[in-house]
């Protein structure tokens, strides 16, 4: 090193070397001369350790810089990796491949503390960028001294163009991806949310996590490569009738909360589900607090008179009760200091048909008792009304019964009061009550007739849930079911209206009204249920089912049956066809 | 064109200079005056001073920089000699002063006001005592008679006793490190080498243990733990400027470091301007230290052997403690880079320094003696 160097650094020095030597052979006898030589060659050789101190010194800074530059800029960097922001989920899809949820690809800002020149400058900037930017939080994340800050999560290119033409150092952008919906609220309480770390935290989304996503992220298994796509059963068409049925349904009864699912009574797959009010998914702190409760499966309800449905079918499940029996309605049961009564009163003795279509309590009531308290409790348990739903909804909420079932209990119940359920699975007992008497488990991922039937269980006769499709139908020809007739569809079903407990009692002013209804009724397909509540009539009054919920179901099926493939029959309660269909 | 048939002073100067010694120390204040654009207008601002307030300081303090450097560089090595020992004799007197009637910046005493300047005698008296223990060392050499080994050590003792008075460490390791290294070169017998060098092991061990800022330092830089804010935003600027920087003006180091222009200009030209320019400027330093040390080397009269070998010591010292710092490959220590930082008492020094390196290589008619018996010797010899 010392030598090469000196070569270049002055091009005669090798010949001075060689002269050192060569000139101490040539004048060698001077005394005086020798003590200068060597004492000059000593001094030489301190200069060559000298030399090669600095030489040893140079490379280890040569080397240093080198060092320095092979770490890549990355790793000065203060923030983590960037696996789990940048982590995929599956895309969320309907039945027919629409998009229900998606990853795009956006940015969020962050800061550096230590690298902010002027925390001031760098707020009053972004703020212009930023206008709803919280300026003191803001300040004091960049007056802080930590080495890492968000700012702002999830940008638009836009905001990022401009926040990157102010040149404020110290601050940097993350790509990240972003859940988007481009449904809006369409879907919402089906499909979920995420939160701001892309994890699962309602709906669908959280089932897809709970599923092991969330697991692999936690271990920093995740991947950003594509995932394949999660299919729903929903059916977006579908769907957004319904909700745009139920919209309307709310306000145009000034009602608090609406609700409504159609589901395929063969497979058990949901084929649209909603609860509004509801949220936007995109952004769901920005709704109102009461969008975020799905009402259908996570909010339980008195039924009212749609179980009325069950009690008949389990009293025709005994064998104690036939359709051709009749019970006496004409004078109202006291018990327990209550007074059972019916809201049509007929004052005569009603055939099983007619206590369904005119909704008698009375004749219901006696129904449950002829088959007894026990029997009772172990028939709504068989069709599940009295256990949590299985399904992949997170959000399932636990019904309600009494605590020790009393005759009055067992009365009650018989007509819809003393047993809160939801009204999933309020329409999937109905289901089960109608499609021959397979108790299917709902579901919100495809299915075929088959896998359901395999895992379905019997909870009636098959003579008994014919039944019941013949009672759906008289009471949707006859009965309080009239409103949701929709020709050519054979539509059957049960109104429901039952007072709501208000601080403690039953109000007459306040009314939660249902219709469990399924169509074609003489070979069903699909199992429809809407919920209204605390509707108002026209007057102001509370309304009935009948003028609330069954009209929905009207508007639903009659928009939503050609999308579901039920062909229309006509001709047979109708007046015949002019042109072939 | 200056002829060579003129013998004035003019002529003489400009056929016998080292031209690549002046190409090199011209090259760095160049260097040292593009830099100041990159770290000083933000120093400035934060000062609420004018953008260029140090560019065009740094500007005017290039002037007399100059002017002291050629100026130095047309005195013979007896002037040289002259010159330093009353320097040396006046600095000292002044680094007396100023331990009383000094401004203190710092913590530090270390400036002294003459009229509208201020003034760092430590930095003027580097060169001079340097130059002046080369005479001693040379004295010695010649007539052991003469007690110069044992001057230059006194000499020594109360240059550092002032400077630890002041108290300016980086100073007082720098001078120990040049001087030692002279006394190196000079011949001192191994023994005393331990000697002398288990004393500076043993002063840094009582500096570690008395101050504690210094204790602090070299806790911060062996462990990497506590304040260590300036070296790790140096280290990060050096990264981030990879090999070949982030171009002019778009660094941030020279935002967030306090002494930008001065101390840590090294990591503000490596985030603007790269590694590779970094390692260029090593290089320059690299190569006035290695020539300075050759010509040394190959020098017969021992008082000029020593003064330039020692001179470019202490320019060589200084850059490697400033870079060393910034590499993090030393506990912090303010050291300006020479010819490079801002600062007018520092850069007008080194060219002092500079000035005398020039004024001592000059080609002579007694070295072209030694080259005229070895041509005859029959060994070839590049052409002039």
């Amino acid at each position: 090193m010392s030598s090469f160097l000196s070569r270049i650094m002055v091009g005669k020095s090798k010949a001075h070397f060689s002269a050192g030597a060569n000139g101490r052979s040539q004048s060698a006898p001077g005394a005086f001369q020798g003590t200068r030589k060597r004492r000059g060659n000593q001094a030489r050789n301190r200069v060559v350790i000298m030399i090669g101190a600095f030489s040893i010194a140079y490379v280890v800074i040569a080397g240093r810089l080198v060092q320095y530059a092979m770490i890549s800029d990355d790793t000065v960097a203060s923030i983590g990796r960037a696996d789990n922001l940048m982590a995929s989920r599956p895309d969320i899809l309907d039945r027919n491949g629409e998009v229900l949820a998606t990853d795009i690809r956006t940015v969020s800002l962050y800061a550096e503390p230590h690298k902010i020149v002027d925390a001031d400058e760098a707020v009053e900037e972004l703020s212009t960028v930023l206008p709803n930017l919280n300026v003191t939080e803001i300040y004091n994340k960049l007056k802080s001294k930590s080495r890492f800050q968000w700012l702002r999560r999830q940008l638009t290119p836009k905001q990022q163009s401009q926040i990157l033409a102010l040149g404020i150092p110290g601050i940097g952008f993350r790509p990240e991806k972003r859940r988007f919906y481009p449904g809006g609220a369409t879907a919402s309480h089906v499909v979920g949310h995420v939160n701001v770390d892309n994890r699962g935290i309602a709906g669908m989304e959280r089932y897809i996590d709970n599923q092991g996503l969330a697991d692999l992220a936690s271990v920093g298994m995740t991947s950003d490569a594509r995932l394949e796509p999660v299919r729903l059963s929903i059916d977006l068409r579908v769907q957004n009738i319904l909700r745009d049925v139920l919209m309307g349904g709310m306000s145009k009864f000034k009602a608090l909360a609406a609700g409504g699912v159609i589901m395929d009574v063969h497979t058990g797959e949901i084929l649209a589900m909603a609860s509004v009010p509801d949220y936007d998914p995109n952004n769901p702190a920005a709704g109102a607090e009461d969008g975020w409760m799905n009402r259908m499966s996570n909010g339980t309800f008195e039924m009212g008179s749609t179980f009325k449905s069950f009690t008949i079918a389990m009293a025709l499940d005994s064998g104690k009760v036939s359709l051709k029996d009749s019970f006496d309605a004409r004078f109202p049961i006291r018990i327990g200091g209550f007074t059972i009564k019916d809201f049509h009163g007929k004052g005569r003795v009603l055939s099983v048909p007619e206590i369904f279509q005119y909704s008698s309590n009375i004749g219901t009531a006696k129904m449950a008792d002829l088959v007894g308290i026990a029997p009772h409790k172990e028939f709504l348990t068989r069709l599940g009304l009295l256990s949590r739903v299985p399904t992949e909804l997170p959000e399932v909420k636990m019904p309600s019964q009494p605590r020790e079932w009393k005759k009055i209990n067992s009365i009650t119940i018989s007509f819809g009061h003393g047993v809160s359920t939801t009204p999933l699975q309020t329409a999937v007992a109905g289901a089960a009550l109608i499609n021959g008497g397979h108790l299917i488990e709902p579901t919100f991922l495809p299915r075929t007739a088959e896998d359901a039937e395999a895992s379905s269980t019997q909870v009636i006769k098959k003579s008994t849930s014919d039944d019941m499709r013949f009672l759906f139908r008289w009471n949707g020809i006859n009965g309080s079911g009239k409103s949701a007739r929709v020709p050519g569809y054979n539509v059957g079903g049960k109104t429901g209206t039952a007072d709501k407990v208000v601080n403690g009692r039953y109000s007459a002013d306040h009314n939660f009204n249902a219709f469990l209804a399924a169509f074609p009724i003489d070979d069903p397909k699909y199992v429809v249920l809407t919920f209204i509540d605390d509707p108002r009539s026209e007057s102001g009054r509370a309304a009935i089912a009948g003028t609330t919920a069954a009209p929905m179901v009207h508007d639903l099926i009659s928009r939503t049956a050609p999308l579901l493939g039920v062909e229309p029959k006509f001709g047979t309660d109708g007046s015949a066809l002019l042109v072939s269909y | 064109m200056v002829s060579r048939a003129q013998r004035g002073a003019v002529a003489d100067w400009f056929w016998t200079i080292d031209r690549f010694f002046l190409a090199l120390f011209i090259l760095l204040m160049g260097i040292g005056f593009m830099l100041s654009f990159a770290g000083s207008p933000a120093v400035a601002e934060r000062l609420g001073l004018d953008s260029f307030h140090f560019v065009r300081r740094h500007s005017i303090f290039l002037i007399p920089s100059l002017i002291t450097m050629i100026g130095l560089s047309f005195l013979t090595p007896r002037q040289v000699r002259r010159t330093a020992v009353i320097m040396l004799a006046v600095m000292i007197v002044l680094m007396v002063l100023v331990l009383f009637f000094g401004q203190e910046v710092k913590g530090g005493r270390r400036w002294i006001g003459i009229g509208a300047l201020s003034l760092q005698p430590s930095e003027f008296m580097k060169p001079a005592f340097i130059v002046t223990c080369a005479w001693l060392f040379s004295e010695h050499a010649r007539q052991p008679e003469v007690p110069g080994n044992l001057f230059a050590i006194l000499l020594y003792g109360m240059i550092v006793a002032l400077l630890i008075a002041q108290p300016d460490l980086g100073q007082t390791i720098l001078t120990t490190a040049v001087w030692g290294g002279m006394f190196f070169m000079a011949g001192m017998p191994w023994l005393w080498i331990i000697l002398l060098g288990g004393f500076a092991t043993g002063g840094l061990v009582v500096a570690y243990t008395m101050l504690p800022h210094v204790a602090g330092r070299i806790d911060r830089f062996l462990t990497g733990e506590g304040d260590t804010f300036q070296v790790d935003t140096a280290r990060e600027a050096i990264i981030r400027g990879d090999w070949l920087g982030r171009g002019p003006g778009e660094g941030i180091v020279k935002r967030i470091i306090p002494d930008s222009h001065t101390d840590f200009i090294f990591s503000v030209a490596a985030e603007e301007f790269g590694i590779i320019f970094c390692m260029a400027l090593v290089l320059i330093f690299a190569l006035v230290v290695m020539r300075g040390l050759t010509l040394a080397m190959r020098e017969r009269d021992d008082f000029t052997r020593f003064a330039v070998a020692g001179l470019v010591l202490q320019i060589g010292v200084q850059s490697m403690i400033n870079v060393g710092v910034n590499l993090e490959l030393l506990p912090a220590k303010g050291m300006t880079l020479p010819l490079i930082s801002y600062g007018g008492s520092s850069m007008v020094a080194i060219c002092v320094t500079a000035g005398f390196i020039l004024a001592l290589t000059r080609h002579r008619p007694e070295k072209r003696a030694v080259e005229r018996s070895l041509f005859r010797s029959g060994i070839g010899v590049p052409a002039e």
